[in-house]
Order: structure tokens, then C-alpha cells, then sequence
């Protein structure tokens, strides 16, 4: 091999850059924690909009819906496929039930880096008490 | 043929993926044996690879007519184009592996009525290129969101820049736009110019159509077909810090997306991909153009006898001096 010193040199660096997943995980210290979900307690929050599979994977899809109903048509009571009725207002609706946006939303969105930029003007009422 | 051999490899792929998460429910195959086979392949194939070129001898710097090279002080020289220094190969290393530089001198010959030929410079290949590289680098250190707990500050920096049109929700990334639009272009270059569909192999289609087919099923599932990323990550951080875990009901899509991730992988260190590494080992762009300034010597040179003028002076000293020849040395 020539140049043995720079292509060992390379080969490290594509290493070292390829396996960083690896030891990032090892060096950061414990196991990534998972998200530790807060559900609803009461008696009649038991069921989300949609099933929690669909929930989970599609909320922000039906948020956008929603938006778009909203605003651009006006209407703001929402059926869903099963009948049901719901307000459309992420305030009143979805943080009416999960009320501890902390424990709830943010516990997913943190664990995988979701900045919504919607609380910019959307209230979380739970940030309103602290203050 | 070719096009149609690669692209049927591309059908194939999918297709064994698809039956063999939905309909077998190989979810452990496809989402821990495979990828860590893929990666060893990878890492491996690579590293075989560079030290396998690293053997060859390249004993005189080839140097390109790209720029001025150094010579009378009094003549300007090309300090990237045509470097002397360690610093100038560094700095035209970086070009080229950052910006094609390369590549931007790509030029195009056109025969017009006449006949006529006519060379022109041509862009559009170098900015597909760039658009394509750039985007696939972004989107991989996005990735890392999957990967890494604590997340890295790059990616919410990384996330925030390329969201910030703020469109539709999931918010629209621009590297997705331009990698789709890149590769797409790529790919009809190869269809539309009959010069170029001549000599287009299978191994020039099938990287394209297999990063388009990735790209795809990730915009796929980011925009339409949704799943659970929670239990993504869950699977991701396992496999990394090899304790796997398949979390139940992940989603096809996602399965898809890594089978062609991992195909990629170890189909890499056998294909022309393998140009992110040839690329540090090119030696008209590693080798500084000295060729003047210092003496390279061949190593496989076979070894010359040579007897100086001073060794034949002592060897016949005495019989010189006898019949009165001029002598270095008394
Ligand atoms: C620039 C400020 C702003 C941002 C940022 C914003 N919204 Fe809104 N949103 C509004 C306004 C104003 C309305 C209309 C309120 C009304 O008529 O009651 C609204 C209404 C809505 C509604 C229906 C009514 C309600 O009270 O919830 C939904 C759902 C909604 N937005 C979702 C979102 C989501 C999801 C995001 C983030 C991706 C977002 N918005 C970001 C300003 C904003
Ligand atoms: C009537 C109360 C109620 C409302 C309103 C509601 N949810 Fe839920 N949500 C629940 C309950 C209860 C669950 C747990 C369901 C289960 O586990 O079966 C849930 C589950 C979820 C999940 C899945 C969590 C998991 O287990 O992974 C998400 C995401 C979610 N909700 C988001 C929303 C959003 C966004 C809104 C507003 C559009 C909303 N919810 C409105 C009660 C509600
Ligand atoms: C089960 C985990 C989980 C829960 C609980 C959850 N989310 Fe999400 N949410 C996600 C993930 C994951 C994404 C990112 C999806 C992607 O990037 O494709 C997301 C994305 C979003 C987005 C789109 C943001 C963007 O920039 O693309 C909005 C808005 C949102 N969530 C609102 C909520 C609200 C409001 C709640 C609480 C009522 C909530 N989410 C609860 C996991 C969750
Ligand atoms: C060659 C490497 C890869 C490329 C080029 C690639 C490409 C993409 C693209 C273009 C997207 C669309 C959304 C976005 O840009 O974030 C995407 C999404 C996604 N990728 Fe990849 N990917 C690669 C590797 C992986 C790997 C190894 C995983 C395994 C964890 C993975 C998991 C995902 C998931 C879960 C999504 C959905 C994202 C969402 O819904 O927000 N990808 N990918």
C-alpha cells in the first residue's frame, strides 16, 4: 500500500463518521427514553377523534384539515366518519381532553425533534396558569 | 436492456419486500438482519476497496492543463487550478468534493446542420448534481433525529432551514422538492440523448432509480401513507445500539423504505457509487504539480549499477597519475 499514513488516516474518519449513530448512543449516556404518555381521565374523554392508531401516525393531517374547514369555509363543528361531533379548535378540543400539552404532545414531539410553530399563536391554556 | 434490466431489479426489490413484510411477516429479516448484513457489506466492501487502489504506485503527478502551473516567478500561476502546495491540493480538493469544480467544466458536443460540431459549455449536469448531492446530505443529517438520543442541535437547525418556506403540514421540506427534481433529471438525461443512452449501463441506471425509489417512499411516507416514527426511532436506536427491537405495526412503507436503504448499502462498495471515495484518490486532483520542483522516482525502477567518475579516479588513480593525466584528486 502506498501512502499507508493518509489512506489509514481516511479510512478512520469514514469510520468514525459512519458508525457515530453508534457511539453517540454509547457515549450519551442511558437508553434514549421513550415518550411517557399522559391520557385523559375523565369518564367521557375516553376515546380520541379518530383511534389512537390513526392518531398517532395522522394527527397533524387531520389538524390541517381542520385548519383549512376553519378558515377558509367557516365551519366549525367537525363529524367525524363515526358520527360523532367535535368543536374544531386545537385549543378547546384536542388540549381539552389532553389537557398537559407538556405530557402529551410534547413528550412525541421532543423525542423526535417536531417544532410545531403553531403555538406561536395558538394558546395552550396549561402555559396561561403559570403565568 | 439495460434500462429495462435495472428497472425490473427496482420492481423486484419492492416487490420482495412487500410480500415479504405484508403477506410472511418477515419483519425481523427486513428490519434487523438485512440491515446489519447491508452494513457490514458496506463497511467492509469500502475499505477493501480503497486499500486495494491504494496499492497501485503512481509514481509521477499527473497534472491537468486546467490551470497555469508554477514556474518563473515573473509568470502568474493558477494556485487552485494548478497547485504547488499541500494547501493548494487541500483547496482544489474542496472544490471538488464541495462544488464538482470539475464538473462545471463539463462541456457538451452538438452535431448542427452543416454538419457542423459544435462544443458548448454545459450546466445543467453539474447544478442536478450538486442540487442532488447537497439535498441527499441534508436529508441523511435530518435523519439523525431517528438515530441519536439526546438529538444533535444540526438537525433542528437543519429542519428549521429547510422548512422554512412553512408549507402544509408536515411542513414541506425543500431538500425533498430538489432531490426528486434532481434525480428525475438525472435520469432523462440518460433517455433523452441518444449518445447517451448508447453508453448508459445498467449500473448507471440502477443507483438512480434505486435513490429515486428511496427518496419516493420516504416522501411517501412523510406526506401520504403515514407511520408510526415513535416506534421508527424505537427500532432505529435499537438497531444501532444492537439491542433490536421490532415494535408491532410500523407500517409497510417504512419497511420498504429501509429493504431499498439497505440494498443501497451493500450494493455500494460494487458500484459506481464508490466515487465518494475515488474521488480523495484521483490523482490529477490529489497530487500537487511539482513535478519540476522535486524528483519523483518510479518504485518499481529496478535498481541501476553506477560507477561515478570519483570511483573510477581511485580505482585507476595510480596508473593516471603514471602517464601524467589531469587528476580531481591528488
Ligand atoms: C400566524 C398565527 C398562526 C399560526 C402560526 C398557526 N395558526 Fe392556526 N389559526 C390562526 C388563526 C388566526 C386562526 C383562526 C381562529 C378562529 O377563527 O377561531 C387559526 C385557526 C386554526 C384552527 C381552527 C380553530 C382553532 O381554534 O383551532 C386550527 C385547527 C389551526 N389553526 C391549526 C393550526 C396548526 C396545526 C398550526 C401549526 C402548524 C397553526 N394553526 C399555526 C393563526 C395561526
Ligand atoms: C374526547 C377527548 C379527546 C379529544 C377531543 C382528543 N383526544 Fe386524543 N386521545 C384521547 C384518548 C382517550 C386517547 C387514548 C386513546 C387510546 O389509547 O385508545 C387519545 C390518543 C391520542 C393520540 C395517540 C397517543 C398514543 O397513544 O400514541 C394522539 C396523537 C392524540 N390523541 C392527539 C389528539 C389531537 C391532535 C386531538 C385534537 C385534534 C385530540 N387528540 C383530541 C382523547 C381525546
Ligand atoms: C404519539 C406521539 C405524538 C403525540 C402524542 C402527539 N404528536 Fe404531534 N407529531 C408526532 C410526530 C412523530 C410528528 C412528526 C411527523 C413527521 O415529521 O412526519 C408530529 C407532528 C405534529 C405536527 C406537525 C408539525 C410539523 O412541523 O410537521 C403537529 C401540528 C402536531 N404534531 C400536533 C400535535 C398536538 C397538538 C398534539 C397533542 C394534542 C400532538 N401532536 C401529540 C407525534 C406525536
Ligand atoms: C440513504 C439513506 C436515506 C435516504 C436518502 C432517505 C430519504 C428519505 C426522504 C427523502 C424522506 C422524506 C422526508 C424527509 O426528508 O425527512 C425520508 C423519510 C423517512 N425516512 Fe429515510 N432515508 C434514508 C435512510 C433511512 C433510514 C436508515 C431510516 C431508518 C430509520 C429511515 C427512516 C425514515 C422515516 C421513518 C421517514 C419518514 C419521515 C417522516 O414521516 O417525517 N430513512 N427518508
Amino acid at each position: 500500500m502506498y501512502d499507508s499514513g493518509k489512506i489509514i488516516i481516511g479510512i478512520i474518519i469514514f469510520i468514525a463518521l459512519f458508525t457515530f449513530p453508534t457511539w453517540y448512543l454509547f457515549t450519551s449516556g442511558e437508553a434514549a427514553p421513550m415518550p411517557d404518555l399522559v391520557y385523559p381521565e375523565n369518564e367521557d374523554q375516553k376515546e380520541c377523534v379518530y383511534s389512537a392508531e390513526y392518531m398517532r401516525a395522522s394527527h397533524m393531517d387531520l389538524l390541517n384539515e381542520w385548519r383549512d374547514i376553519v378558515v377558509r369555509e367557516g365551519k366549525r363543528t367537525f363529524t367525524t366518519t363515526a358520527g360523532k361531533k367535535f368543536e374544531m379548535s386545537m385549543t378547546n378540543t384536542c388540549l381539552g381532553c389532553h389537557s398537559n400539552k407538556a405530557q402529551f404532545c410534547d413528550q412525541c414531539h421532543n423525542y423526535l425533534e417536531v417544532n410545531p410553530y403553531c403555538w406561536d399563536c395558538h394558546v395552550d391554556p396549561s402555559q396561561l396558569e403559570n403565568q | 436492456m439495460n434500462l429495462f434490466f435495472s428497472f425490473s431489479a427496482l420492481v423486484i426489490l419492492i416487490l420482495l419486500a412487500v410480500i415479504g413484510v405484508e403477506a410472511v411477516k418477515l419483519e425481523f429479516l427486513f428490519g434487523v438482519i438485512i440491515p446489519y448484513v447491508a452494513i457490514a457489506f458496506f463497511l467492509i466492501g469500502i475499505i477493501y476497496k480503497v486499500i486495494y487502489w491504494a496499492r497501485s504506485p503512481v509514481p509521477f503527478r499527473i497534472t491537468t492543463t486546467a490551470g497555469q502551473q508554477k514556474s518563473l516567478p515573473w509568470i502568474k500561476n493558477s494556485k487552485l487550478e494548478s497547485p504547488n502546495t499541500t494547501l493548494g491540493v487541500i483547496g482544489r480538493m474542496l472544490l471538488e468534493v464541495l462544488l464538482f469544480r470539475s464538473l462545471f467544466r463539463n462541456t457538451k458536443a452538438e452535431l448542427k446542420k452543416g454538419p457542423k460540431l459544435v462544443y458548448g459549455s454545459s450546466r445543467y449536469l453539474w447544478l442536478a448534481a450538486l442540487a442532488f448531492h447537497w439535498a441527499f446530505l441534508i436529508i441523511v443529517l435530518r435523519h439523525f433525529r431517528y438515530f441519536s438520543e439526546p438529538i444533535p442541535a444540526f438537525v433542528p437547525f437543519l429542519q428549521n432551514l429547510d422548512g422554512f418556506l412553512q408549507i402544509g403540514l408536515p411542513i414541506l421540506y425543500i431538500t425533498n422538492v430538489l432531490i426528486v427534481v434532481a434525480l428525475t433529471y438525472l435520469f432523462f438525461r440518460r433517455l433523452f440523448d441518444p449518445k447517451l443512452k448508447y453508453f448508459s449501463l445498467a449500473s448507471d441506471y440502477f443507483p438512480l432509480l434505486l435513490l429515486l425509489g428511496i427518496a419516493l417512499t420516504g416522501i411517501l411516507m412523510r406526506y401520504f401513507t403515514k407511520v408510526d416514527i415513535v416506534s421508527v426511532k424505537e427500532m432505529a436506536v435499537g438497531l444501532f445500539s444492537f439491542q433490536p427491537v421490532v415494535p408491532e405495526g410500523i407500517g409497510v412503507m417504512f419497511y420498504l423504505h429501509l429493504f431499498l436503504v439497505s440494498v443501497l448499502l451493500a450494493y455500494f462498495p460494487f458500484s459506481k457509487l464508490m466515487h465518494f471515495a475515488g474521488v480523495f484518490l484521483s490523482p490529477t486532483r490529489n497530487l500537487a504539480n511539482n513535478n519540476r520542483m522535486k524528483r519523483h522516482v518510479n518504485p518499481w525502477n529496478a535498481p541501476v549499477r553506477i560507477h561515478t567518475y570519483e570511483e573510477y579516479e581511485d580505482e585507476f588513480r595510480d596508473v593516471m597519475k603514471a602517464s601524467g593525466l589531469p587528476l580531481e584528486k591528488e
